[in-house]
């Protein structure tokens, strides 16, 4: 297991996601540590893959930029390499699974030990293939993220037994009218895999608001949000970091009020 | 990896399997169930045989090309006339099927990709048939050169989206049906039109598209009395071929052929034969052969058909591959264009541009073997379809 749970121990966590080598190697290491100085406390790092199938245009288009500036699983790696020279913050990839398994499952989660990478998220992974790579990773302390969706239905206990480091609680983005209904059913999805496991969940996808992100930060135990952040990436290209620190403090401070309501 | 073989949809060495968004599991395994309930349900293969006969047309044609076989000099050649199906394809043996679990589920929308645009108008057909709602996504480069296909779906009642992303081709069309299966799954049903996919997709393919192979056989040997020594078919993710090979695979001393499109050449980047060029990966769905690059970025790919224009091949063809009981060799633009025209002039048949890479190499086949022996190719689909591109190949311009 990996650091990812304790994480979750203070204070309701904010996990930010950008996509690696967008728009280049520099502004990616800069955006890692301006991540953590407003506020991240795990980093989600995505490495581009040619046909992102769970991800929707914000990310796609980041991705064709990062393939503009030739990126490569190498290069992802080092620009993970450079931020580690001024970040100690957790971070976890997300990738598709053709890329560690062109790299070589064992191979590549060496890489991550030696840059101190806590886990990976697979959005094509699921609990049936899971052990394909997590028998490499459980032994090396990588966290393999399950993921949890509105469509798991009976799936949600069996998946959340198995699940270490942090649940992916996958939400949908509410639809004005319809969201007080999807907020209810998040509830009881989240009470479902509370009910079986102590493991901290994150709700992630279509959160875009420091409002969204305390509502969510409400009823679970972190907020992931991705799309948003990539968005002012894509607007600011190498002059990202600055405003992408200054969002994601933003975010940070709807999350920590709260912590402190709930308190 | 003895623990990954008892899995379902597992081909070969770990090959196959379901590598797919969370989303999609549930919906999936209830596809699963359905599909398997179908295969024992008198009811379900009552009104699939009804279908198929009296309105796919089948059984189809075992056609002795006789002109062909003369020309050709060597062996025997019986072409399997999925052309004459019902909307001018195999694709419509497995649609039914499909549409079929889609109506047992209580589904009212079907979804689906298409390439060259055959499966598409097959999915419009049967919707329009069962009264449930259509949408299908293409490719923009293929709505482009199949433009009379994209207006046979919209005359059939379906909504054609073109699908701008990626390199705006077969493989990008399946990636926007997968997102829109995830984004809506409760009343819609992903008629996929390929032998890949995630668990259970390759194998409901296989199950309907058998009907190809099941027939040849049975009608070869009537005029025959014995197996066939080759079955050829084109191969892009695999249907029609896996159809053509099924009832085969237990026959060791039937030779079993997927021809693939070499497009520029085998050895150049312009090309989709996977088998030959391609490696192990996972994507849509599937652990399988793929092009791709050593990082596992999976290769822009090219044929001067749409239908075989796919960067990779369903599971069971790569598990065929890896223990050499089917062959797959490569056919390139201009000698599926040559054959094309010879299929035509020989036959008078127009076959579609897929099929004409099984023709093009049947014709260096054929005269290799002996007078005695039999290959039975499957020619998939009818080439009205590719007349315009390839009038224009040829730099003749015709009116559209």
């Amino acid at each position: 297991m990996s650091n990812l749970a304790d994480q979750f121990k203070n204070r309701k966590a904010f996990i930010p996601f950008v996509v690696a080598d967008d728009p280049d190697f520099d502004t990616t290491v800069a955006n890692i540590v301006a991540l953590a100085n407003g506020g991240a406390d795990i980093v989600e790092l995505g490495i581009p893959f040619s046909d992102p199938v769970a991800d929707g245009p914000v990310i796609q288009k980041a991705d064709l930029r990062a393939f503009d500036a030739g990126v490569t699983t190498e290069k992802v790696f080092e620009i993970v390499a450079a931020a580690r020279k001024l970040t100690s913050v957790p971070i976890v990839f997300l990738t598709y699974l053709n890329i560690p398994f062109k790299y070589g499952y064992e191979r590549f989660l060496n890489r991550c030990v030696e840059l101190n990478i806590s886990g990976l998220v697979i959005p094509d992974l699921p609990f049936e293939s899971k052990d394909e790579i997590d028998r490499y990773a459980k032994p090396l302390g990588i966290d393999i993220i399950s993921l949890i969706t509105p469509t798991s239905k009976d799936r949600v206990e069996m998946i959340a037994k198995e699940a270490s480091g942090f649940i992916y609680v996958v939400s949908s983005e509410g639809i004005t009218g319809e969201r007080d209904e999807f907020y209810n059913d998040l509830k009881a999805l989240i009470a479902r895999i509370r009910a079986v496991t102590d493991v901290p969940l994150a709700i992630g996808f279509g959160v875009h608001t420091p409002e969204q992100a305390k509502s969510m930060a409400d009823i679970a135990d972190g907020v992931i949000i991705g799309s948003a952040i990539v968005e002012v990436v894509g607007q600011n290209g190498k002059d990202a970091p600055k405003a992408v620190e200054q969002f994601v403090r933003e975010i940070r401070q709807g999350v920590d009020a709260e912590v402190s309501k709930a308190i | 990896m003895q623990e990954l073989k008892q899995k379902p949809g597992i081909y070969g060495e770990g090959l196959g399997g379901q590598y797919i968004p969370e989303t999609l599991m549930s919906e999936l395994e209830k596809v699963s169930a359905a599909f398997e309930k179908a295969k024992t349900d008198p009811e379900f293969q009552a009104e699939l045989h009804d279908l198929l006969v009296n309105y796919a047309n089948r059984p189809s044609l075992l056609y002795f090309a006789e002109n062909m076989t003369k020309d050709l000099g060597g062996a025997k050649i019986y072409l399997k006339r999925e052309d004459l199906n019902h909307t001018g394809a195999h694709k419509i043996n497995n649609v039914i099927g499909q549409a079929l679990i889609a109506k047992h589920m209580g589904k009212k929308r079907l979804i689906a990709e298409t390439g060259a645009g055959q499966h598409g108008v097959a999915t419009a057909t049967v919707a329009a048939l069962f009264g449930m709602e259509c949408e299908i996504f293409m490719g923009k480069e293929d709505t482009d050169r199949q433009k009379l296909n994209v207006y046979r779906m919209k005359l059939l009642g379906a909504k054609v989206h073109a699908v701008t992303t990626g390199s705006m081709v077969l493989k990008d069309a399946v990636n926007a049906t997968l997102q829109e299966w995830a984004s809506r799954s409760e009343d819609t049903f992903y008629v996929l039109g390929s032998a890949v996919g995630p668990h259970p997709f390759p194998a409901m393919v296989k199950y309907f598209q058998s009907v190809i192979s099941k027939e040849s056989k049975q009608q070869l040997n009537a005029v025959e009395g014995c197996l066939p020594d080759a079955v050829v078919a084109c191969v892009g993710g695999g249907s029609n071929a896996i159809g053509s090979f099924a009832d085969y695979i237990d026959d060791p001393s039937v030779k079993l052929i997927g021809v693939e499109a070499a497009g520029k050449g085998v050895d150049t980047d312009q090309t989709a034969a996977t088998v030959e060029r391609g490696s192990v990966g996972i994507f849509h769905g599937m652990k399988s052969l793929f092009l791709q690059n050593n990082d596992g970025q999976i290769d822009k790919v090219y044929s001067i058909s749409a239908g075989l224009d796919y960067p990779g091949v369903g599971p069971e063809h790569a598990a065929l591959a890896a223990a050499n009981r089917a062959g797959y060799v490569g056919i390139t633009d201009d000698e599926s264009v040559d054959a094309f025209e010879y299929i035509a002039k020989t036959e008078g048949i127009i076959a579609a541009i897929e099929s004409c890479h099984a023709l093009a190499y049947v014709k260096k086949l054929a005269p290799t073997m002996s007078k005695d022996q039999i290959i039975v190719c499957t020619v998939s689909g009818r080439g009205d379809k590719d007349v315009a591109s390839i009038a224009k190949y040829r730099g003749v311009d015709v009116d559209e």
